[in-house]
């Protein structure tokens, strides 16, 4: 659509922001335009100064995080250093990153109202309104629901609906995708572009998950890159540039499929869909690519499976398991890993991954079942007899870490064991030094990002030097650099024979990084297979609430015969050119 | 452990309003407190156990928070006794020893029936406060805090408050397991004063997360605008029914009856040892 006609509803003109507690600005000589009616992706890798755009955006800064703005920013034509909070909110509304967190109604009905509440809205007018914004968003049969009761997706369709009923002109969608499965991250996707389609808002979208966010069409994509704008393109555009690996965000992997085909990919064949791209020119490489690495694929996937005559490590038999009487979480999962495995653990939220990784640490006595280790049942052992061996790391660091100082964090459990004070430094040192903490050894926890916080709760728990390491959502809050960089590490772990578990919803994780996938459903295991094997049948992405990788996708369209043996292909081509295929 | 929950079901007690309920326990709470006359006390408990039938909650489910109630109780007994035991011969004017105890700790059937009148107290107001916990929809609690001109901020903090135990008896949990796992004792096999230490350690992620949860709350609930006007309206809140009348006409009268009455004889005491009942 043309610009030229249309009215700027945000304007940025030579803006930079600093907060009060840093000592440089986190957005620096910031121009930008925001049509009305506009669909905007705003990328960035965390700490780039993206957040920030939007709390400038929304009045959350200054009036909620201190700090001083330099230069313009209008927003319908008033510059927002005139306008308080909450007649900023008046113009747009923000939908906050943690649904679980945002929730101030116990009912759906009282939180889509929460808004017109505190703007004294009558009553029977409210309620006619909350019916009406429950019925656009798809919940109304959930209207006295406990909104913590809900499933990810229909959390954010709540708050998207008091949003909506509100009646602002500008939507702000703050890392929509970053607290969802993928299946309802997808559905989020969907959600905020039929509103766009329906209403005509103007819609900005800040993410650092690229492929994730393109699931639906945007107008324009800015990418901000330690707090400048970089790059301001069309999706198309963006992705054949090489903007995109410099500022650290991931391409979508169908992209990279055709890059490791030998494709030459540029923006006339719209690379930004991949149900629209034009593949007519790369169908045939990627046939014969497929083909010609097939006979050794196998092989090379194989060889991560050799240690399968191995006795098993950790056998759970039959266990079963629930917080309250009558409503079991767990019903009958068994499994069994061996040493050196890397295991990655799926399911919906709520089908008990979090909570089998518990019971392994004894932290909950199962109800039924037995948990063995190298073949002595540690039904009777402590938490602090089974932390020996098994070392486990909660998804949010902020339930570890008790010390004020890195490096005081890190020793803490050596100091708890007694271990002589040489042999922590030692320790210590190299726990800092594989999780590029050794730089911030002397800073105060506090000054650290979610992302630095959850390696120094990793580093923690390997100076323990467990035989097994259950991770909890690493990836969670991390962008792409950082994942690379703490994935990577601890795939150097697994080289010295460590055994590791992932509970997670990353679709590139189980790609990237596992030799076998458990999927949970129902309180039981569903499949226990390769992790290829899971994210190509379509039944199991569903029941995992995963979401199809797009390399499923793009052998489809390329009208690959083999859709598996291509994905089995990428794995084995990507794990070779990441140097760790052995 | 259960905690204090309202469940929604459907009594006469259920459909009042809760500003209604609210007044209805301040008053009733009211008239046990004035009062240390046996008659009115047990009439108290008489009506409040009807209430309780009606409501059909069921506060065995509670067993554990009423426990805890009850060694407050003791405690309370014990340390009257202990700190006054002659008060029930000032407040009665005579003195019937019924055991001969050391100094001034003689057993007196005075002492016995004024500690009887204090624990009846408690009988009469612990059921009704239970009631109006169990029984009023937390969506409207503060909604009806703020209906008796109790600043709409400080209701709506009260009633946030109360919803984020769980979630922080949660995080708790969590926390102090991942201590325990890396080796950091807080059972009673480590010595007092590092298990002391221990526990301070596992406090402060606890509130850091607490902090967080603050802060993700207060920013949403701002950008929705709360806070902004001197008044604001509920999507709970409901107009008072014949029902919320009735309660409240009917506990004003039984309150200003006991007004009178301990005015009238000058006294908030019923002496049994004057004019005994039987």
């Amino acid at each position: 659509m043309d610009n030229q006609s249309r009215e700027p509803v945000i304007v940025f003109d030579g803006f930079s922001y600093q907060y009060r507690v840093q000592t440089s600005p986190s957005l620096a000589d910031i121009h930008l335009k925001i049509y009305e009616g506009e669909k905007v992706l705003i990328l960035g890798p965390s700490g780039s100064g993206k957040s920030t755009l939007a709390h400038c955006i929304n009045g959350l800064a200054p009036y909620f995080y201190p700090g001083t703005a330099t230069g313009s920013l209008t927003i319908r034509g008033t510059e927002t250093k005139e306008l308080d909070l909450f007649r900023l909110s008046d113009r747009v509304g923000t939908v906050l990153q943690d649904p679980d967190g945002q929730f101030v109604g116990l009912t759906v009905a009282e939180d889509i109202a929460f808004r017109m509440e505190n703007d004294a809205v009558p009553l029977p007018e409210m309620k006619e309104r909350v019916r009406a914004a429950a019925e656009e968003a798809g919940i109304l049969e959930h209207l006295e629901a406990s909104p913590h009761s809900l499933s990810g997706g229909q959390k954010q369709r709540i708050t998207v609906a008091g949003v909506i009923s509100s009646g602002v002109g500008i939507l702000l969608f703050d890392e929509p995708l970053a607290n969802l499965d993928p299946d309802a991250g997808r559905k989020a996707i969907e959600q905020i572009d039929r509103i766009h389609r329906e209403t005509g808002k103007t819609i900005l979208i800040i993410e650092h998950r690229l492929e994730e966010a393109l699931h639906r069409q945007v107008d324009r994509i800015i990418v901000i890159q330690e707090g400048r704008i970089v790059a301001d393109l069309k999706p198309d555009e963006l992705l054949t540039s090489p903007l995109l690996v410099e500022a650290g965000i991931r391409e979508p992997l169908y992209l990279t499929a055709l890059r490791y085909a030998g494709g030459e990919v540029e923006a006339r064949h719209r690379p930004s869909r991949l149900d629209t791209m034009e593949l007519g020119p790369f169908a045939e490489r990627l046939k014969a690519w497929t083909e010609g690495r097939q006979s050794n694929d196998r092989l090379e996937i194989g060889a991560t499976h050799e240690r399968s005559h191995e006795p098993p490590l950790l056998e759970l038999a039959g266990i079963g398991f629930g917080y309250e009487p009558g409503k079991p979480i767990l019903r009958d999962v068994s499994l069994s890993i061996r040493k050196g495995e890397r295991v990655g653990i799926v399911g919906k939220n709520g089908a008990g991954k979090s909570t089998l990784s518990k019971l392994i640490c004894g932290f909950h006595k199962p109800t039924s079942g037995s948990i063995r280790y190298e073949g002595r049942d540690i039904g009777g052992d402590t938490i602090k007899e089974r932390a020996q061996r098994v070392g486990f790391v909660l998804q949010n660091p902020n339930h570890m870490i008790s010390k004020t100082l890195v490096h005081e964090e890190i020793a803490l459990g050596l100091k708890a064991r007694g271990i002589g004070e040489e042999e922590t430094a030692r320790r210590a040192q190299e726990a800092l030094r594989v999780c590029g903490l050794a730089p911030y050894r002397n800073w105060p926890i506090s000054a650290l990002s979610f992302g630095q916080r959850k390696r120094v709760t990793i580093a923690s728990v390997l100076v323990l030097q467990p035989e097994v390491l259950i991770l909890d959502e690493p990836t969670a809050g991390q962008d792409y650099r950082h994942y690379n960089e703490m994935m990577e590490f601890i795939m150097r772990l697994r080289e010295e024979g460590l055994t590791v578990l992932f509970i997670t919803h990353d679709l590139h994780l189980l790609l990237e990084y596992t030799d076998r996938a458990i999927v949970l459903s129902d309180g039981g295991v569903l499949a226990d297979a390769f992790p290829d094997d899971v994210l190509t049948d379509p039944e199991l992405v569903r029941e995992a609430s995963l979401k199809e990788t797009s390399l499923m996708g793009l052998a489809r369209r390329a009208g690959l015969s083999d859709p598996r043996g291509f994905v089995r292909t990428f794995i084995a081509e990507d794990r070779a050119k990441r140097g760790r295929s052995r | 452990m259960k905690m204090l929950a309202y469940a929604k079901l459907d009594s006469p007690i259920h459909r009042l309003t809760g500003a209604a309920k609210l007044l209805f326990f301040a008053l009733w709470s009211m008239g046990a407190m004035i009062t240390f006359d046996t008659r009115f006390l047990v009439g108290f408990i008489v009506f409040g156990l009807v209430l309780l039938k009606v409501s059909r909650v069921r506060l065995r489910e509670y067993s554990f928070l009423l426990y805890l109630i009850g060694a407050f109780f003791l405690l309370n007994h014990v340390a009257i006794y202990l700190f006054s035991p002659l008060e029930g011969v000032k407040i009665y004017g005579t003195k019937h020893v019924l055991l001969q105890l050391p100094g001034r700790y003689d057993l007196t059937a005075e002492q016995l029936f004024y500690q009887l009148n204090i624990a009846l107290k408690y009988l009469a107001v612990i059921p009704i406060a239970f009631l109006f916990i169990l029984t009023t929809d937390p969506g409207e609690f503060a909604a009806s805090l703020n209906r008796v001109k109790v600043s709409y901020k400080i209701a709506y903090a009260v009633s946030i408050a109360l919803r984020y135990i769980p979630d922080i008896q949660r995080d708790f949990q969590n926390i102090s397991f991942s201590a325990q796992a890396r080796g950091v004792d807080i059972s009673a096999k480590e010595k007092l004063g590092k298990r002391l230490r221990n526990v301070i350690g596992i406090l402060m992620p606890l509130i850091l997360s607490s902090i967080e949860r603050i802060e993700t709350i207060s920013a949403a609930m701002e950008l929705r605008g709360f806070g902004r006007g001197k008044r604001r309206t509920w999507y709970k809140d409901r107009p008072f029914g014949p029902g919320d009348y009735g309660a409240l006409a009917f506990i004003a009268v039984v309150l200003a009856a006991l007004v009178w009455l301990t005015i009238a004889r000058g006294s908030r005491f019923y002496n049994v040892f004057e004019s005994p009942l039987f």
